[in-house]
This record gives structure tokens, sequence and C-alpha cells, in this order.
């Protein structure tokens, strides 16, 4: 096996070791190693609202939190866990590792830039902290007004900000990523040779990009409403309370496909590399990411059958959605075939790429079913809708999240971790999973609405259910800190390309070195030339692996 | 080559690449823009279509006059942008500092007449939360005009500022001879950045003052 790690220089870990060197790095995998610092921390801060959500609902009359904190947890988790780690996850960490390495760049197109979104998000974090600590904010993540305007008392104008900061960070990574991707491609990576994980990337941030200001402005609007006392969406003033949400969603709609569309790009490299067989439907995969990305963005009314739109737009934006289903099901249908007559293994990122096709597609399913202008009616509202978001959100993207951090684990320590335990937790994973959210749909299909503190003793079964997998999906993502952590100090040396696959992120020493490549790589073949026969591969730059 | 030569950043192969890439990401960055502004100009028109004669009515309020001077100084100062590209590929340094250091004053000009305009507007009652009377005529919603005149000049307001500073640092860069033909790409990417802010107001002044005058 050849590999372009002669006379490397010394990894991007090794080469400096000084603080200074961390916090005023410009190298692409250092960041993204800062970034998966702070996006951990936040995970933890959103999950351990989770968890107090989870523990107060097993009474049905809800004892342990009052009424008032109960609402300031649940902001608290949606704020922190839809953009503090969710938006940011995969992009921010492995994209950021990933992109320059995949289409054999020395770095992004602008490393500085790079840097300072680092320092926009835990400025934006900062904001978070300071609410939190100050009381919470008690809106739900989504601001509604007249209520994020008028009637909470929390600190709104403090949530907004972190928001609206936090976009600065998106829109830089975004831009990032966009124009590397267009300029900075190896000699020979021609658009149809990306790997699918580029692509995604690509996808989502266009979304970034586009929606993203969108949500600045509405939440800028909402900022000098509640602080002015002026009525931009105030009815009494003259305002429109519906237009609010009308922008939110132009903005939170494309979101979930700033979450999920990663994640995709993930299971893509993941499914192809341990079922050793290519892609099936490369390009479709391709067409399918960039339509999720349009016709993600025409979709948004969806949110808002039961909130007043007349019965004409909410039959359009029920359409769209069933039209954005056929791109996702194109992708689903390609992974299941590509995984038939693989050489398949279940080592753990498979495992967690497995667990993605399978919660992606019952998040997916349900989703038609709120899709639904009839059904949504009764749906609405219910913690149905917290089940379906919680398959997309939690079931995809953490999953292909966890799964992409054990797959490049690898390449970004150097170290190999305990396989058996990895195996466990993606397993454990999976069941958690489940039983917290399965008993959901049942909930809000008998009627139990979301963001209640209290309910009728029948439903404590199902809240009781839900409760117990919370624990085990708590201990599935503990585990990881754990052996992770021992693979760093403890953990065998990796060697280039532990898993045999075809990137060119894995023609390059494990961890790499400060410009990635000991000299520019030359790409002579598609993505995923895995030979399913022989379990044998050709990497993108045509060695054979 | 000597050892001073002016290399391009490592990431990148040449200056060629290099400027590519700065101007693409300019690009991409003003499209985030248009999103932004296009909440925003999007927000407005729905009102000023719901509640049309009362935005008429508040609109006549509007100081013409100054909103239209400040529209061609907005526009000379584009010329005299673009200028200082033109004198950067010819290689002629004086004239890139002079141009800049018109457009540069162009810039301050515009913030001084809407900020004198702020000032009529204060006296005229007409700024909401802090001095504002329903005059005779007003409805409403006429109050939701003045809110959306505010927030979009002053947006406008803060991109022109962050655009001074940054031709003021263009001027810097001049100063210590940094453009040359073969590589002038920020004095480029700050001249699209310009020519952005430009067009904000070409679609602020008639939404704001001109709309329903006639």
């Amino acid at each position: 096996m050849t590999t372009l790690t002669a006379d490397l220089p010394a990894s991007y870990l090794t080469k400096e070791q000084t603080i200074a060197s961390w916090l005023l790095t410009t190298d692409h995998k250092r960041i993204a190693l800062l970034y998966f610092a702070s996006i951990t921390a936040f995970f933890f801060i959103g999950g351990f609202a989770a968890t107090l959500i989870r523990l107060h609902l097993v009474n049905p009359a809800g004892t342990l939190l009052q009424p008032d904190m109960y609402n300031r947890m649940f902001t608290m988790h949606g704020i922190v866990m839809v953009w503090f780690f969710l938006i940011p996850s995969i992009p921010n960490t492995l994209g950021n590792f990933l992109v320059p390495l995949m289409i054999g760049a020395k770095d992004l197109a602008f490393p500085r830039i790079n840097l300072a979104s680092w320092y926009v998000f835990n400025l934006a974090g900062l904001f978070v902290l300071y609410f939190l600590f100050m009381g919470g904010v008690d809106t739900g993540w989504t601001f509604y007004t007249p209520l994020s305007t008028h009637y909470a008392n929390g600190y709104v104008v403090a949530a907004a900000v972190a928001v609206f900061i936090n976009g600065f960070s998106s829109i830089m990574t975004g831009l990032n990523f966009v124009v590397t991707i267009h300029r900075m491609r190896a000699p020979g990576m021609v658009w149809m040779r990306l790997p699918l994980f580029i692509w995604a990337i690509y996808a989502t941030s266009a979304v970034m990009l586009l929606a993203t200001p969108v949500l600045a402005m509405t939440l800028f609007l909402v900022g000098v409403e509640r602080t002015a006392g002026v009525g931009i969406f105030d009815p009494a003033l003259g305002g429109d309370p519906l237009l609010f949400q009308h922008m939110f969603w132009f903005y939170s709609h494309p979101a979930v496909y700033i979450m999920i569309l990663p994640a995709m790009g993930v299971v893509s490299e993941l499914i192809a590399c341990f079922a050793r067989k290519p892609i099936f439907g490369y390009a479709g995969m391709t067409y399918a990411l960039m339509a999720i990305a349009v016709i993600g963005f025409f979709v948004w009314g969806h949110h808002m059958f039961t909130a007043g739109i007349s019965i004409y737009s909410a039959v359009v934006f029920s359409l769209m959605s069933f039209v954005v289903a056929v791109p996702s099901a194109i992708k689903t249908f390609n992974w299941t075939v590509t995984l038939h007559k693989g050489r398949i293994t279940f080592d753990a990122p498979m495992l967690y790429a497995l667990g993605f096709v399978g919660l992606f597609t019952i998040g997916g399913v349900t989703g038609l079913i709120v899709a639904t202008v009839a059904l949504d009616i009764h749906l609405q509202d219910t913690y149905f809708v917290v089940a379906h978001f919680h398959y997309i959100m939690v079931g995809g993207t953490v999953s292909a999240y966890f799964g992409g951090l054990h797959y490049w684990w690898p390449k970004i320590t150097g170290r190999l971790y305990s396989e058996m335990l990895a195996r466990f937790a993606a397993l454990l994973t999976f069941l958690g999973f489940n039983l917290t959210f399965f008993p959901q749909f049942i909930l809000g299909y008998l009627g139990m609405p979301r963001r209640y503190y209290a309910y009728p003793p029948e439903w404590q079964v199902w809240h009781v259910l839900s409760s117990a997998g919370a624990s085990i999906l708590a201990v599935a993502y503990v585990l990881p800190l754990f052996y992770l952590g021992w693979s760093l100090f403890r953990g065998e040396r990796a060697g280039a390309n532990p898993w045999r696959a075809t990137g060119l992120e894995w023609r390059t020493s494990s961890p790499p070195p400060a410009h990635n490549f000991a000299r520019a790589p030359l790409v002579t073949s598609a993505p995923y030339a895995y030979n399913p026969e022989d379990g044998s591969a050709i990497a993108q730059d045509g060695a054979h692996v | 080559m000597s050892e001073s030569a002016p290399r391009p950043a490592e990431q990148f192969a040449d200056f060629a690449q290099q400027g590519e890439v700065a101007q693409l990401g300019m690009f991409v960055f003003i499209a985030t823009e248009v999103l932004f502004f296009g909440g925003l100009v999007f927000t407005y028109y729905i009102y000023r279509h719901l509640y049309g004669a009362e935005f008429a009515i508040a609109g006549r309020d509007a100081k013409l006059m100054l909103g239209a001077i400040n529209a061609a100084i907005l526009l000379t100062s584009s010329l005299t942008m673009v200028l200082a590209i033109e004198a950067a590929a010819a290689d002629r340094q004086r004239a890139i500092l002079r141009w800049l250091a018109l457009t540069v004053a162009l810039g301050f000009l515009f913030l001084g007449v809407k900020g004198w305009e702020y000032v009529t507007d204060y006296r005229d009652h007409v700024v909401p939360a802090v001095n504002f009377l329903m005059k005779p005529g007003y409805g409403g919603p006429a109050e939701l005009f003045w809110v959306f005149y505010f927030i979009a000049t002053g947006i406008h307001a803060i991109h022109l500022t962050i655009g001074i500073g940054a031709v003021l640092a263009m001027m810097r860069f001049a100063r210590r001879g940094r453009f040359t033909p073969v590589y002038y790409a920020p004095l480029e990417v700050v001249g699209l950045y310009w020519s952005f802010v430009d067009c904000v107001w070409l679609f602020l002044f008639p939404a704001l003052y001109l709309l329903g005058r006639s």
C-alpha cells in the first residue's frame, strides 16, 4: 500500500504545543477541535435541561420543577440544542476538519475568518450562559410573538442576541465552505468526483447562507419591539403576529435541513466504506441533496396549518412538504441498495449509520403524517410532533454525528478506540432513543400537548417509559467521553487508513500534518471505488488500498 | 525574486487564485446581505400593502430633499470607488489614494446629511418610542412607517460606517504600496461591498421617500 505520507512534517497536534498556538491557530483541523470542545460543552448543558424535563414528567402532577422553571428548561433545551449543538455539530467539527482534506486543499479559503467564527460562536455562548444564570427564558425556542415581545418575563433580548450573534458564526462557516469547495479543489477533483460528504456540506452551507440572515432580521425586529415598545408584530398597533411566524419558519424550517443534510453526507461515507461498495446512484444522491436544500425553502408554512393561514396556502405548503420527501426517499433507497450484496462489517460507525437510516426513515414518514393538513389539525403541538422532529434531529443527526466522530476519530487523533465499547454505545443509543421517543408518538396521538408541565395520570406509563429511555440514552452519550478520552492516551496507533477507505483524507498521515499533504494530491478516480468481491478499494488518487 | 517580494497566502497556489477566492467570498457575503435586508424590505412592503393610505400620509413627512441629496452623494461615491480600482489596475499609486480619500469624504458627507435628517425628524416628532406625536391625518399604523424608516436607514448607516472603515484600511494598504496591477483584490472586494451598500439605498430611497407622494 503506497501512501502520500513520505517525509511528512510533524502532525498538526504536535507541531506547536503552547496555548496561544491553539487559541490563535488558523489551521482548520485545530479550529475543528476548538469547536468540538465548545459544542460538546453545550451538548451536555442542553442534555442537562432535557434530563430535568424527563425527570419532571415522570410524575403526572409535575412536582420536580415549578411551572415557570419548567418553561425555562424546555426553552433552554431547545435554544442550546438547536443553535449551539445541532446546527454547528457536523459542519463545524467534522466539516471543518474534513472539507480541505477531502478535496485535497491545504486549508479553507479564509482561515482567519474560520478562527473568528469560533470566537463569535463562543461570544454567543456567553450570552446563553448569561441568560441561563440570570434566570432563563420561557418563550420556547421559537420566540413566538406576542409572547416573546409582551408577556414573557425572562431574558428574551439576551437570548435573541445570543442567537443573532450565533448566526454570524454560521454565516462565516458557510461562506468559507462554499468558497473553498468552489475554488480550492485539488487537480482532478471535479464536481462529480466529490465525496458525498462534501456535496452535503455544500448544500448545507447554501442553506445556512440564505436562511440565517432572515432569522437575524426577524429576531432583530423582535428585540426592537420588546425594548422600544413599538408594534412591529403587535396587532394592537397594526402589526401581524403571523408575519413573525412566516419569517421565523422561513429560517427555522430550512434549519432542519442544515441539521440533517450533513448527517446524510456522513452516512453516505460510512455505508459505502463498511459495505465495501460504491454508493448506489451517486449522481442521484447529489441531485437529491441539492433538491432537499432548494425545496426545503418552500415548505415553512407546514408549521402554521393551525395558525390561521388560508386553506389554499396550507394545501400548497402541504404539497411542497410531500415533494421534499421524494429526494429524501431517494437517499434512503440508495443507501439500502448500496448495502445489497455488500461485504458488510458491523463496526461501530456502521452501527450508527444503520441506526440513522432506520430512525431517519421513521422521522421522515411521520413527517408526511404531520404534513397532511387534516391529520395535522389533530397532531399540531402534540408529542407526536415532538417525537417526529426528535427522530430526525436526534435519531438522525446525532446518530450520524457520533458515527462520523467514531469513523474519523483515528484520523483526527491518530488513535483507535475500544471497538467493543463503541459498538455497545451505538446499540445503546439506538435502543435508548427508541424507548425515549416512540412512546411520545403514542402520547401525541392520544392528545398530550407539548410544553405542558402536568398531564392526566392515565398517560403516566408512556411518560415513565420515555424517561426510562432517556436515562439509557444519557448513558449511551456519556460512554464515548470515557473510551474516546481513554484512547487519546492509551489507544493503539491508527495508521493512515485503518478502514481502507477511498477518500483523500485517508491518503495522508493520522493525524495529518499542518498543511495536510506532503504534496498536492492528483485525483484520478471517482469516490467510493470499493470492490465488494474482495473488499479492496482504489483511493481517489488512484492508489490501491 | 527578493525576499520581500509579496507572496500569496499559504493556502493558495498563486495570486490569481487568492484574488478569485476573495471576490467570490464577497459575492457570497453580499448574497447573505440581500437576504438580511430582504427580510426587512419584505416586512415593510407587507405593511405598506396592508396600510397603503396610512403609510403614504406618514411617508410624506420624510425629508425628500435630504434623501435625494444623499442618493446623489452615494451614487457619486460608487464612481470614485471604481476610479480607485481603475487607478490600481493602471498602477497609478497617488490616484488610488486620491479617489479613496474622496470616497471616504462622500461617505462621511452622507452620514452627516443623514444625521441632520434625524435631528429634523426628532424636531418633527416622528421618532417612535422616543419622540412621537400622532399628527393630524395620521392613522393607527402610521407609527409603523417610522419604525421601519429608522430601522432601515439605521442599519444602512451602520453598513456604510463599516464601509468607510474598510476604505480607510485600503488607504493604509495603498500608502504602503500594497496594490500592484498583479494583485489589488482587496480593493475590488471593498468596492463590491461599497457598491452593495449603495444599491441598498437605491431600494430604500424609493420605498421610504417616494412611494405615495404623487
